[in-house]
C-alpha cells in the first residue's frame, strides 16, 4: 500500500465552478435564512464546509451568515439543519434560482 | 383561475411528465405546474436512461427524443489512492435496433417530454412555485396554492412529483423530511471535449457509450460512488455520499469532486475538458424502508417525492416515470369505474407498485442502505485491500506466486481479522440478496 506524499493541491475556488451557471437571483427575497443567534451551533456551522455552493461562511465572532445567490436548491442544508428550526428553507419564486443548462 | 381540473400534477420531472402524459392521452384535464423556467432547469442526473420505462409510456420515442449515446460498455472501478481495479463488460449486442440504455442530458430530456406532454394535451405552466396544498373540509386535498395571484386552482387529484425534497408533501404532513442518512449529496461536473477526443480516449463508434461507477476510497470513507458517464461531446463527472457522511466528515464536496478529477485513473480522461456547469442535487437512497405513505384522499405520491431509487442499481429515473404511469393509469381507473379518488381507491396505485418490478427490486434491497452506512471498510479498508493485492500479484519481482498469495491473504487478516472478513461478506451477502 503506498503512503507517498502527496503534493498540496491548490484549494479549490468554489465561485469559479458557480460562475459557469445560469441563475436569475430575486433580489432582496433571499429564499434561505438563518435565524438569528449569537453563537452558531456546531451543525449549524457544518454548513460552512458542507453547503456544495459556499453560500454559508462563518463570521469573526461565532456566527454563520449566508448568502444564497449561488445556491442550487439541493436542500442539504434543510436536510441538517431545519428540523432544529435554525434555518428558514423554501423554493425561490417560480422562475427564479439556479437555471441548469444541461442538468 | 379558479378553474377545476380532474388532475393537477406538481413538478415536471419524469415522474410528472410519465403522470401528467398518461392522463392527458387518456382525455383527462389535466393542469402540469413547474417551479422552473422550463421543464428541466431544476434537475440534474448523471444520466442514464434505461429504455423500457419510457418505452412503455411512449414507445416511438427514440424517433425523436434527444438521446446522447447507447451504452454499448460498463465498467466498475475499485478505487483507492493510486490506482482501480475493476470490471468491465460490454457486448456488440448492445448494439441493437432498439437500444437498452442510453446518456442524456437532462435538461434537455426533460424539455423533450414536456413537449409531448403538452402535445397530449395537458396545460403546462411553468415559472410557478406551489406553496401549499388546498384542503377541504375532512381534511381531503382538493387543489394547490401556488405563487401567483390568484393562484388556487382545484382538481379531483393532486399528484405530488416534486421530487427528493418533497417540500409539499412534508408541510402538508403526509410525510416526514428524509432522514440525512437516507439521502445523499451528489456534485456534478459537464466536461465538454470534441466527439472524436470522447471516441478515441473510450475506444467508441460513433453513437456507442461507456460508463464507469466508482466505489473505493475517492469518497474517503463516506458511503458513496462517482461515476463518469460519456455523452456526445460531452461527460458527465460526479460522486455523491450521504448526507449524514458528509455531515459527520465535514467534507466539502466540490473537493471531493477536485480530488476524483486529479486521480491518475480519472484525469487522462477528462484532460483538456471545458467545463461548462456545476451542479448539485440529492438523491433519495434509503430505499425501501425511507418510502412513505403514497397515497390519501385525494393525493398520491411518485418519482423521488416516494424515495423511488435503487441506489444499488443507480436507477431513479426509470422507477420515477413507472410510479407516475401506474399513479394515472389508477387515476384513470378511477374516472372510468366513477369513484371518487379518496384514500380506498387509491390504495390501487400502492397494490399495482407491489405487483411491479419497483416495489420487488426495492424490496430486496432493504437492508443495503443500513449494511453500507455501518460498515465502512467497504469503502476504506477493502478498496486498499484489493489494490495492493492486484498490484502485488501483478509485479514481477522475484518473489514466488504462492509467496504472494500468502502475503495477500496475511494482509487480508491482519486489517479485518477473520471473523470480520466472514460477517462482512455475510453481510453484503444477505444485503444484495
Ligand atoms: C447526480 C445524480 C445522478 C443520477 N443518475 C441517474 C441515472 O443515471 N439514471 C437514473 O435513472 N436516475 C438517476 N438519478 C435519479 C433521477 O435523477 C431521479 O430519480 C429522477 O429525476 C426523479 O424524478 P422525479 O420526477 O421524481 O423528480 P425530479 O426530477 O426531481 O422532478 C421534480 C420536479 O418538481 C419540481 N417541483 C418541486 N417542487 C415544486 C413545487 N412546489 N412547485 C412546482 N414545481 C415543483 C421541480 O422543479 C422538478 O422539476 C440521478 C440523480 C442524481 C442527483
Ligand atoms: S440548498 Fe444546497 S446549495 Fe443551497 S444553500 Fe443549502 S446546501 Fe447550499
Amino acid at each position: 500500500m503506498s503512503t507517498t506524499a502527496r503534493p498540496p493541491v491548490p484549494p479549490v475556488k468554489v465561485e469559479e465552478k458557480l460562475y459557469q451557471n445560469r441563475y436569475m437571483v430575486d433580489e432582496g427575497r433571499p429564499h434561505v435564512r438563518i435565524q438569528p443567534h449569537d453563537t452558531a451551533s456546531p451543525t449549524l456551522r457544518t454548513l460552512v464546509d458542507v453547503c456544495p455552493a459556499g453560500c454559508y461562511s462563518a463570521t469573526d465572532d461565532g456566527r454563520v451568515e449566508i448568502i444564497p445567490d449561488g445556491c442550487m436548491e439541493c436542500g442539504t442544508c434543510r436536510i441538517l439543519c431545519e428540523a432544529s428550526g435554525e434555518i428558514e428553507w423554501n423554493y425561490p419564486r417560480g422562475g427564479y434560482g439556479i437555471l441548469f443548462k444541461f442538468g | 383561475m379558479r378553474e377545476h381540473f380532474h388532475a393537477i400534477v406538481v413538478g415536471a420531472g419524469p415522474s410528472g411528465n410519465a403522470a401528467a402524459y398518461t392522463l392527458a392521452k387518456a382525455g383527462l384535464k389535466v393542469l402540469q405546474i413547474e417551479r422552473g423556467e422550463y421543464p428541466g432547469s431544476k434537475n440534474v442526473q448523471g444520466a442514464i436512461l434505461y429504455a423500457d420505462a419510457l418505452e412503455r409510456i411512449i414507445p416511438t420515442f427514440r424517433e425523436d427524443a434527444p438521446l446522447e449515446r447507447h451504452v454499448v460498455e460498463q465498467r466498475i472501478w475499485m478505487m483507492d489512492q493510486d490506482g482501480h481495479a475493476g470490471a468491465h463488460y460490454r457486448s456488440s449486442s448492445f448494439n441493437e435496433e432498439k437500444p437498452n440504455r442510453y446518456t442524456i442530458i437532462r435538461a434537455q430530456f426533460d424539455k423533450w417530454f414536456s413537449r409531448q406532454v403538452q402535445a397530449a394535451g395537458a396545460l403546462v405552466i411553468c415559472e410557478t412555485t406551489v406553496t401549499a396544498l388546498l384542503r377541504g373540509e375532512n381534511g381531503r386535498v382538493e387543489g394547490v396554492v401556488t405563487d401567483r395571484e390568484n393562484g388556487v386552482v382545484t382538481a379531483d387529484i393532486v399528484i405530488l412529483a416534486e421530487g427528493v425534497n418533497g417540500l409539499l408533501g412534508t408541510r402538508a404532513g403526509l410525510r416526514t423530511r428524509p432522514k440525512a442518512e437516507h439521502v445523499a449529496l451528489a456534485v456534478k461536473e459537464m466536461h465538454f471535449l470534441p466527439q472524436e477526443t470522447i471516441e478515441a480516449r473510450f475506444n467508441l463508434k460513433e453513437d456507442e457509450g461507456v460508463v464507469i461507477e466508482a466505489t473505493g476510497t475517492i469518497t474517503e470513507g463516506m458511503v458513496g460512488t462517482a461515476f463518469i458517464y460519456t455523452n456526445k461531446e460531452s461527460l458527465s463527472v460526479g460522486i455523491g455520499c450521504l448526507v449524514s457522511d458528509f455531515g459527520e466528515t465535514k467534507t466539502k464536496p466540490y473537493e471531493l469532486l477536485d480530488r476524483f478529477k486529479r486521480h491518475s485513473s480519472v484525469h487522462p480522461l477528462i484532460e483538456g475538458a471545458e467545463v461548462k456547469e456545476y451542479a448539485a442535487h440529492l438523491i433519495p437512497e434509503g430505499g425501501y424502508k425511507a418510502i412513505p405513505q403514497l397515497y390519501g384522499d385525494g393525493w398520491l405520491i411518485v418519482g423521488d417525492a416516494g424515495s423511488f431509487v435503487n441506489a444499488a442499481h443507480r436507477e431513479g429515473s426509470n422507477l420515477a416515470m413507472t410510479t407516475g404511469r401506474l399513479a394515472a393509469e389508477t387515476v384513470i381507473h378511477n374516472r372510468r369505474m366513477g369513484l371518487p379518488n379518496v384514500a380506498e381507491n387509491l390504495k390501487r396505485y400502492k397494490d399495482e407498485l407491489d405487483r411491479s418490478f419497483v416495489m420487488q427490486d426495492l424490496k430486496k434491497y432493504r437492508n443495503l442502505p443500513e449494511t453500507l452506512h455501518t460498515n465502512k471498510q467497504f469503502f476504506t479498508t477493502y478498496p486498499h485491500l484489493i489494490s495492493s493485492a492486484a498490484q502485488k500479484l501483478l509485479r514481477v519481482d522475484g518473489d514466488s506466486k504462492r509467496q504472494k498469495e500468502k502475503d495477500i491473504t496475511a494482509a487480508f487478516l491482519r486489517t479485518r481479522r477473520f471473523g470480520g472478513l466472514i460477517t462482512d461478506v455475510f453481510k453484503m451477502a444477505r444485503a444484495w440478496r
